[in-house]
């Protein structure tokens, strides 16, 4: 079903204008490999943007540079204007200290593939850390928020099992509450369903329909649930080697894409 | 040769009390430091800067390829050397050795528990630091409450066979004069000819010890495992 919200790239409610992230002239390098090459482009505030394409074609690797578990080989990414972990100096590249890349990555959330819930802390410590450690939240504040939030998720009753307990379905909603609970302005979705039996897909993308609905929180998702990226996205990116072949509005992407490759690829996944 | 059961009766009493003045002692506490300063050095070695974590690195692989009594009698000699005893104060030379004695087996044996800490952090999924990092959790924090948790379920159970490994060790105690419960046994034994009764109590009283902490350690093991 879709649930989308009519598209609106320029501004979603926010009162600051300019684009949320800014891509610029990025490169990513694994040694000799060539990930990324020269790739340019931005999304706006309150965006939401679907990246597809072959594995390898450098999808999640934008996501993991954007949450800063990837060092920048060469180029920048701005967020709200801001570089995020190198600025331009005159004519020079600098790497910017630590202290600035935190500040500016608190804006950033990412849920992960593997969830990667901390097995050590429930399923409430494990949304509560980070707000009362790097937001300064108290605790009843922070667990009255992370209640809220479990309730969103529809796993209120389970707030103080442990990660193990739970289904990958349940975790990937918790690691999904988790990350909200940082009030992020840019959430990044890598996969969240990949590792889910099919039978609990469902319930993890009826949970991000709502978030696309009921937030103008800016989001980058890669997913092979096309489905749920023409439902939640207002504009989808085609990736083959490390570049962008194809940018469109998921409608005209999923029903007539132009590029001879675009047709291959969404042919083999559809 | 006949097994005199009076004899090995009558050493029961002085063995004990060495066993819990001394080897027990030493034992406990060098396991304290050995277990703070391994987890100092795995750390530091995953934190510090190339070369000075390659100097750590080094540091910590010559204190445990060489051997314990040699380090006891270096330790002697350094204490010795600063002024005879005197610059300690009023304290005895046997505490002044058995304090020695504890803070060298906490050191050696800080080396090999810092790479079974080490083996514990290395077998956290990458995925937890990425988590951390997601939710800008400073890096202390991102230590204190993900990674060591985690790394000391993994590893608990072998530094408890470390503990086990330096009780063993404390005869070497020996070398440095100071009296633990083997150096004991050969004393009393020596006094009444009785070497067999006396060295059998003194390896019943270490088995009565090490055994159930074996068992203990391992009943932790599968308690901890998630």
């Amino acid at each position: 079903m879709p649930t989308e919200t009519a598209p609106d790239p320029t501004g979603a409610g926010s009162s600051e204008t300019g684009p949320r992230i800014v891509m610029e002239n990025v490169r990513k390098q694994f040694g000799k490999n060539v990930v990324l090459d020269d790739l340019n482009f931005s999304v706006d505030r309150g965006e939401r943007v679907t990246l597809i394409g072959p594995s390898g074609s450098g999808k999640t690797t934008i996501l993991r540079l954007l949450m800063t578990l990837e060092e920048l080989t060469g180029g920048y990414i701005y967020v709200d204007g801001e570089p995020l972990t190198h600025a331009k100096r005159g004519e020079r590249r600098v790497k910017l200290r630590s202290g600035e890349v935190s500040r500016i990555r608190r804006r950033i959330g990412m849920v992960f593939q593997q969830f990667n819930l901390f097995p050590n802390m429930s399923v409430l410590e494990n949304i509560t850390e980070a707000p009362i450690h790097v937001l300064g939240r108290s605790k009843d504040q922070a667990r009255a928020d992370a209640l809220d939030l479990l309730d969103q998720v529809g796993l209120k009753d389970r707030a103080q099992a442990h990660p193990t307990q739970l289904s990958g379905g349940q975790q990937q909603r918790v690691a999904i509450a988790r990350a909200l609970a940082m009030e992020p302005e840019i959430l990044l979705l890598d996969e969240v369903t990949s590792a889910l039996d099919p039978e609990l897909v469902g319930d993890v993308l009826q949970v991000l329909r709502d978030v696309a609905r009921n937030t103008d929180i800016t989001m980058l998702i890669v997913t092979h649930e096309m489905q749920f990226a023409q439902d939640v996205s207002h504009r989808v990116l085609m990736f083959d080697q490390g570049h962008i072949i194809e940018e469109a509005s998921p409608q005209v992407m999923f029903t007539a894409p132009q590029h001879e490759r675009t047709q291959q690829f969404l042919q083999a996944v559809l | 040769m006949e097994f005199d059961p009076n004899a090995a009766f009558e050493a029961v009493g002085p063995l004990l009390a060495a066993f819990l003045q001394v080897t027990l002692l030493v034992t406990v506490l060098g396991s304290i430091i050995a277990a703070a300063l391994g987890l100092v050095w795995a750390i530091g070695r995953r934190e510090l800067p190339r070369i000075p974590g390659a100097i750590l690195a080094w540091i910590l692989d010559v204190v445990r390829m060489t051997p314990l009594p040699l380090q006891l009698l270096f330790g002697m000699a350094v204490v010795t050397e600063l002024d005879g005893f005197r610059r300690f104060g009023d304290i005895e030379p046997t505490t002044l050795l058995t304090y020695l004695g504890i803070v060298v087996f906490g050191i050696h044996y800080s080396t090999y528990m810092a790479e079974s800490y080490r083996a514990g952090i290395e077998s956290i999924r990458q995925g937890q630091w990425e988590a951390a990092t997601a939710l800008s959790l400073p890096r202390r924090r991102t230590w204190r409450a993900v990674i060591i948790p985690q790394a000391l379920r993994a590893t608990l159970p072998s530094l408890g066979n470390w503990a086990i490994a330096m009780f063993k060790d404390t005869p070497f105690l020996i070398v440095i004069t100071v009296p633990e419960m083997v150096s004991e046994a050969e004393r009393i034994g020596g006094a009444s000819f009785k070497y067999t009764e006396t060295f059998a109590v003194a390896g019943l009283i270490f088995l009565a010890a090490s055994y159930p902490t074996a068992v203990l350690m391992r009943k932790l093991e599968k308690k901890l495992a998630y």
